[in-house]
This record gives structure tokens, sequence and C-alpha cells, in this order.
């Protein structure tokens, strides 16, 4: 019955003056090893969380329905600030290469560069980042909010498996509709090109339409898609991953949320790197 | 048996199972230890869970209470001990075993956990459609009988955050013995109620375990509480067991850490021999 049960004694316990012990190597050895191993140590935990995702994404149950409201979250929420976007960014871009090009008589061939570029690396980076900033964050802040409110652990112990409920429909949806949100991107920023161009700037509209289907080919179109689909994947999994191991109660999901659209941006851009050296078979 | 087993238990597992639902411990703890970096929380926890009782394990915060739930309810896996339910050592179950066992527990969480983007209809239906292959309208039925019995039945269209404290504890439960579970495991069920509705949820306990013949198992340090509920109470002190057994059997210690708790939480002796079970 009665076990020897023991308190910790007051020598035992750590005092305010043990945290304030002041600067010593080991401390300093120890904040070093950690700035230099975590970004080592989360790369292993998302590596992990995506073997988790591949494993339980081939399962059944097959939840549709999660997926649909993931895909529509993601996608159709993602429209309007997508398209606005893509609108100014196609807008700009023209603005800037007609006065560049015009230096050297080239402006005739703004079209061209302007359809290479948004293909190519304007529609998905963009696309991602603003997926990112509005689904990725908010994927975070829900999942987050679950996890301290032990609501993922009322789904353990239900047996319902939170990989396959909640991160496999949010990793599906990003791989699909983050290419189509740049293609809608890439349209729309385009047309805004298109306009600043040709009602603004002078430039002939057979000529930029002309020069753009003569140098963007399906090539161009494809390294876009590819890019968006892996970025995708990677903003979700950044989400749910930052989400899914919060801590800390409202403040933790806050800064689980901030380092949500940190990484993400980061990896964008990094993968965006890497995938372009990839295609091009080059620059690594 | 893996990942890719069959849900199902075989003809000799059910005999087993069968056979061991015979015996009136319903879970054996057994010397379950658990530490986190250096710091042992769970120091050999060993004791019986009664069927069809309603089990309580007090004591004071940061003795290891919650941490044993986790064990008991496999959220995490203990280092080293026996969860024995039904002749089947939880606590060595993997994969789709793992799950079939805890399909028959439910767990109540301290602030319910229902999900807030579902409607409390919702909630309490989805252990259902996860897991069996009932018609809508059996789902229906089987969530509304749930819900009636519980006297929540007016509120299914409502969202979690609409309910009071005392009405989230009940859908709780509600979902948490939907698929008919045997053992039911509330994490302190008490915590930031007001002592109206603290008698409420204790009303519920019993009425539950009454009315569904389920086997409770109550984390709580709410001493008044505890000896009302309680058939046993087992007492945690700095990660080890220090008393277990009936509630007057507790209350009569003069001395000794569970005497001190008692006389801490400001509950009379009379008090607990007057209201607490038996």
């Amino acid at each position: 019955m009665a076990g020897k049960a023991t308190a910790p004694t007051d020598a035992q316990r750590a005092t305010p003056e043990d945290e304030e012990e002041g600067f010593s190597l080991k401390k300093l050895g120890e904040a070093i090893a950690k700035f230099v191993l975590a970004p080592i140590a989360e790369l292993g935990t998302l590596a992990r969380l995506l073997s988790q995702v591949l494993f339980w994404v081939v399962r059944p149950p097959y939840r549709f329905r999660l997926f649909v409201e993931q895909a529509e979250f993601i996608g159709v929420g993602s429209v309007f600030i997508v398209g606005l976007t893509g609108f100014f960014v196609g807008a700009v871009l023209g603005l800037q290469l007609v006065d560049g090009f015009r230096d050297f008589g080239a402006e005739n061939q703004t079209g061209a560069v302007v359809g290479i570029a948004m293909a190519r690396e304007m529609g998905p980076v963009f696309t991602a980042l603003m997926v990112s900033s509005r689904a990725g964050s908010a994927m975070t802040t829900e999942i987050g909010s679950m996890r301290v409110s032990d609501q993922i652990n009322a789904l353990i112990t239900m047996a319902v498996n939170p990989v396959q409920f909640l991160i496999v429909p949010r990793f599906v949806a990003g791989i699909v509709m983050v290419p189509i949100l740049d293609v809608l991107f890439c349209s729309i920023g385009l047309f805004g090109a298109y306009l600043v161009c040709t009602m603004l700037l002078g430039i002939d509209p057979g000529i930029f339409l002309g020069q753009m289907r003569w140098l963007v080919d399906w090539p161009d179109m494809m390294q876009g898609l590819i890019k968006a689909m892996v970025f995708g994947g990677t903003i979700s999994l950044i989400a749910c991953r930052q989400g899914f191991y919060a801590s800390g109660g409202a403040a933790g999901v806050g800064r689980a949320t901030n380092r949500s659209v940190v990484h993400n941006a980061i990896a964008i851009l990094a993968l965006d790197y890497l995938i372009t050296a990839l295609v091009l078979g080059q620059g690594i | 048996m893996g990942w890719f087993s069959a849900s199902k238990p075989s003809a000799e597992e059910q005999a087993r199972i069968d056979e061991a639902k015979q015996d009136p411990v319903h879970m054996y703890v057994r010397n379950i230890h658990k530490s986190y970096g250096d710091h042992h929380v769970l120091k050999g926890i060993t004791f019986d869970v009664l069927r069809q009782k309603t089990n309580v394990v007090i004591g004071p915060s940061g003795s290891g209470k919650s941490v044993l739930m986790r064990q008991v309810i496999r959220l995490e896996t203990p280092d080293e001990g026996e969860v024995v339910v039904n002749g089947v050592n939880y606590a060595a179950l993997k994969g789709m075993d793992l799950e079939r066992v805890r399909r028959n527990m439910g767990m109540v969480f301290q602030q319910s956990a229902l999900f807030d983007s579902m409607t409390v209809f919702d909630n309490v239906a989805f252990p259902l459609r996860e897991h069996t292959k009932m018609s809508r309208k059996e789902i229906r039925e089987r969530v509304m009988d749930r819900l009636e019995s519980l006297g929540i039945g007016h509120a299914w269209r409502k969202w979690p955050a609409e309910l009071s404290g005392g009405m989230q504890r009940r859908v709780a439960v509600a979902r948490a013995m939907v698929l008919e579970t045997d053992i039911l495991i509330y994490d302190e069920p008490t915590t930031g109620l007001d002592p109206l509705t603290v008698q409420t949820v204790d009303e519920l306990i019993a009425e539950t375990e009454e009315k569904f013949g389920v086997t409770s198992i109550v984390i709580s340090h709410d001493m008044a509480s505890v000896f009302r509920i309680a058939d046993r109470i087992t007492f945690l002190y700095f990660g080890e067991v220090a008393a277990t057994g009936a509630p007057s059997v507790l209350a009569e210690q003069s001395e000794g850490p569970v005497a001190e708790y008692i006389d801490a939480s400001g509950v009379s002796r009379e008090f607990i021999v007057a209201h607490s079970k038996g």
C-alpha cells in the first residue's frame, strides 16, 4: 500500500542564484552548439513529419471532404490576394523593364522578358509567399490552438491519427492548389504588364504579345508549376509542423505562427534556387 | 501484430477478453516509471482500477497525476511498467492493436477539448463516423440518445464556445463514451468550475457510471469532490503512491502526506465520513 514518498529537499531544489551564475565557457559553448544544431534538428523534424505524411497519405480512410475544405481555404480563399499581387507585380515589372530597356532600344523585348520572369520565377515565388502569409499562418494558428487546448490529444484518445486527419489534407491541398494559384498569378500579372506597357508606355500590343509567344515555352511554364507544387507542399508541411508541435499556450501559438511565416519564406527562396539550379543544370 | 493487422480481435483474444471481464479489477497499473531528461516524474506507480467503480487519483500539484494518466491512456509510452486491461498489456501495444484497445477508453480533458470547428452534434458523432459503418440515421439516434441521457439534448446545434463549463464537460463525456467505451478517464474535471457546477459534474460522473456501467478514473485535487464520488482513492506524492484504498480508510490516517493534504484542503473528517460512498 503505502510507498516511501520522498519530496525534494531544499538542497536539491534549484535557486534563482543557480540561474544567474553568469558567463561561463560551457554556457557559451552550449549556446553556439544550439545555434548551429537548431537548423539541422528542424530539418530532421520536418523530414520525420514528411515521412509520416507520405505514410498516411496512401492509407485509408481517405477524407475527401477534408481535402475539399482545405483546397477551398488555401485556393479559393487566396484568389483575391494572389490576383491583386499578381496584377501589381506584373504592372511594376513592365514599367521597370520598359524604362531599363529604353536605354539601349530594346523595349520591344519587354513582353518576352515579363513572360519568362512570370512563368519561371515571379509566379511561383510570389504566389507561395502570399499563400504562406495568408493560409500557412492560419494553419499554424489553428493546429497550434488545437494542440494547446488538448484537441489533438483528444483525437489520439479517439484512435484517430492526427497526422492523417490534420496534416495530410492540408499537404495535398497545398500541392494541388498552389500551382493553380500560380497560373492565376501569371495570367493576371501578364495582363497588368500588358496594360501598363501598351496603354501607358506606348509599346505596340502585337509586338508585346508576339515577343512573349516567341520566347515563353512549355518548359518555362512547367518549371514554374513544378516549383509551385514543391512550394505548396512545403508551405503546408512547415505550417503544420509549427502548429503541431506548438506549446506554451496562446503565447506559444503566437511564436509558432511567427516561425511558420519566417521559415516558409526562407524555405521558398532556398528551394527556388535549388530547383532552378537543378532544372537549368548549372549553379550548384 | 503491426500497422496492417486486422482491427477486430481474434476468437482466442476475444475469449481471453471475455474471461478477463469477470475480474473485479479492470486495469492493473504496475511499476510505471517515466522520466523527462534527468527528472524522474513517476517512480514505480502501482495500483488497481476497480471495474465499474469510480477510481480517483489525487495528489498535490506536481505529484505526477496528469503524467500518470498520459501513460495510462498511452498519449505517452512509459519508460517501464505495465498497464494491463482485460488481460492485455496496453503499455506494450503498437499500431492497430493500440488503436483497437484505445477505442474502449475515453478521456474527458480538463478543458473538455471539444473540437471548436464542430457543433455539439458533430463532436459527439465524430467517433462514430470515424470508427463505425453506422448509417446517418443510426448515428443521429445514438448521438441524440447520449445527449438526452446527459441532459443536453437541446444543445445539439450549438457550438462549444456557446456552452457553459458544465455543459462542455457533459458534451465531452457524451463524446468519450459514444462508442460504448468501458473506461472513462476524467482529467481534473472540476478545475475552474464554480461550486454548483462542481456538484453537477460530480453527479454526472456518478450518473455515467450507473447508467452505462463504465469504469471511471478521475484525476483531481478537489478533496470535497473526491470524497463524494470515489469508491477507491490512490494518493500520489512526488511520483510515488503514498496510499491507496477506500475513502474512509484514507480519511482515518492521522499523520503522513495524506493526512496533511486532507487537513490542508479544509475538508473535515466528519464531512468525509458523511459524504463518502459506502
